[in-house]
């Protein structure tokens, strides 16, 4: 049988749009696989902080306050953003555009919060002297090992990196939240459902990110308390 | 298909915020767990099985992904998974690496004094 005879075989109406094979729209699924490749980035990242933080003199310098009160805060205002943004989408499936945009407006407000909170747990790391590649000089002394090997100053590097590029991540979400928000009359429910999607990941990254870094890096014992 | 069925969003607003309040919880059982003094292992493998159970919570209810068809589910979910296991290959050369470092004995290392003039 010729190709061409055998193409006639095909329903045309699989071949012209309009058919769902995972139920879903094509920018739907498009944000699926860019969820899909942007946890591969973040994994790729987390992995390589465990190969160094394996392989290093690793610091463990949070304090309680302000590092994990902050941190802990901050977890909230994106868990809490994630319930707003579902309720949210669940406001527009009932043709709800107006209450959508109420819920939208407060996930933008819980992000924007964890985007400033950030910014501010940020600013005293620097201030304290921490840097991509230096560590605080009374760090450096704290965490050296009796056997002399002094703490890694890739600490700054990873910790930049990692909640670096999921500020980024946020910020970026908030932008998108901004647009949605505006045009919230005029777009369907699909994609207002699509923003809602990259909102969570954004959520999702972060439950890795704060144990990891934060959680794992508390100093109980007080070591830098002076 | 109908646009109806097209945007109807099943899970109640009562179902999402009991799945925020076990999130919730477990954050801070996570925090609890950060100062109890145990081995670095277990603390790391409490910690991501917590993180996991999350992680799925976020992606079945907020992501929506558990009323989706099995067929897409079954399109992200397996492979995902296995390529972030298999990023783990990297670990053994991890603690491989912390060995061959060199080992301060007194000082860390200085540069050598120039050599004098004759």
């Amino acid at each position: 049988m010729s190709t061409e005879a055998r193409a006639g075989h095909f329903p045309a109406i699989d071949w012209n749009g309009g058919a769902f094979p995972y139920r879903v729209g094509h920018r739907k699924l498009g944000m699926w696989l860019f969820i899909v490749s942007d946890s591969l980035t973040f994994s790729a990242l987390l992995m390589g902080y465990a190969y160094l933080r394996a392989s290093n003199n690793w610091p463990t310098p949070f304090p309680f306050y302000p590092s994990i009160v902050f941190s802990s805060v901050m977890t909230f205002c994106l868990l809490s953003s994630s319930l707003t943004m579902v309720f949210g989408v669940s406001a527009s499936s009932r043709g709800d555009k107006a209450g959508a945009r109420r819920w939208i407006l407060a996930t933008i407000f819980f992000g924007a919060a964890f985007v400033v909170l950030h910014l501010i747990e940020w600013n005293h790391l620097i201030g304290e002297g921490l840097r991509p590649f230096y560590l605080p000089e009374h760090w450096a002394t704290v965490f050296t090992l009796s056997d002399g090997t002094p703490p890694t100053a890739l600490f700054g590097a990873t910790f930049f990196a990692i909640t670096g590029l999921h500020m980024f991540h946020v910020a970026t979400g908030i932008i998108y939240l901004l647009v949605v928000a505006a045009r919230v009359k005029k777009i369907n429910h699909e994609d207002i459902e699509i923003s809602g999607l990259y909102w969570h990941f954004v959520d999702l990254v972060w439950m890795f990110v704060f144990p990891l870094i934060y959680i794992m890096s508390v100093d109980m014992h007080g070591a830098l308390n002076h | 298909m109908s646009e109806h069925a097209d945007e109807h969003f099943a899970g109640s607003n009562k179902l999402f915020t009991s799945v925020w309040v076990i999130l919730v919880v477990l954050t801070l059982v996570e925090i609890l767990l950060a100062y109890k003094t145990m081995p670095i292992h277990i603390m790391l493998t409490i910690l991501l099985g917590l993180s996991i159970v999350k992680a799925a919570l976020i992606i079945a209810y907020f992501m929506h992904l558990k009323f989706e068809r099995l067929s897409l589910i079954l399109t992200l979910v397996p492979m995902l998974v296995i390529c972030i296991c298999l990023f783990s290959v990297f670990f053994p050369d991890g603690f491989r690496s912390s060995g061959l470092r060199y080992k301060f004995q007194e000082s860390p290392p200085v540069a050598p004094a120039p050599a004098e003039e004759p």
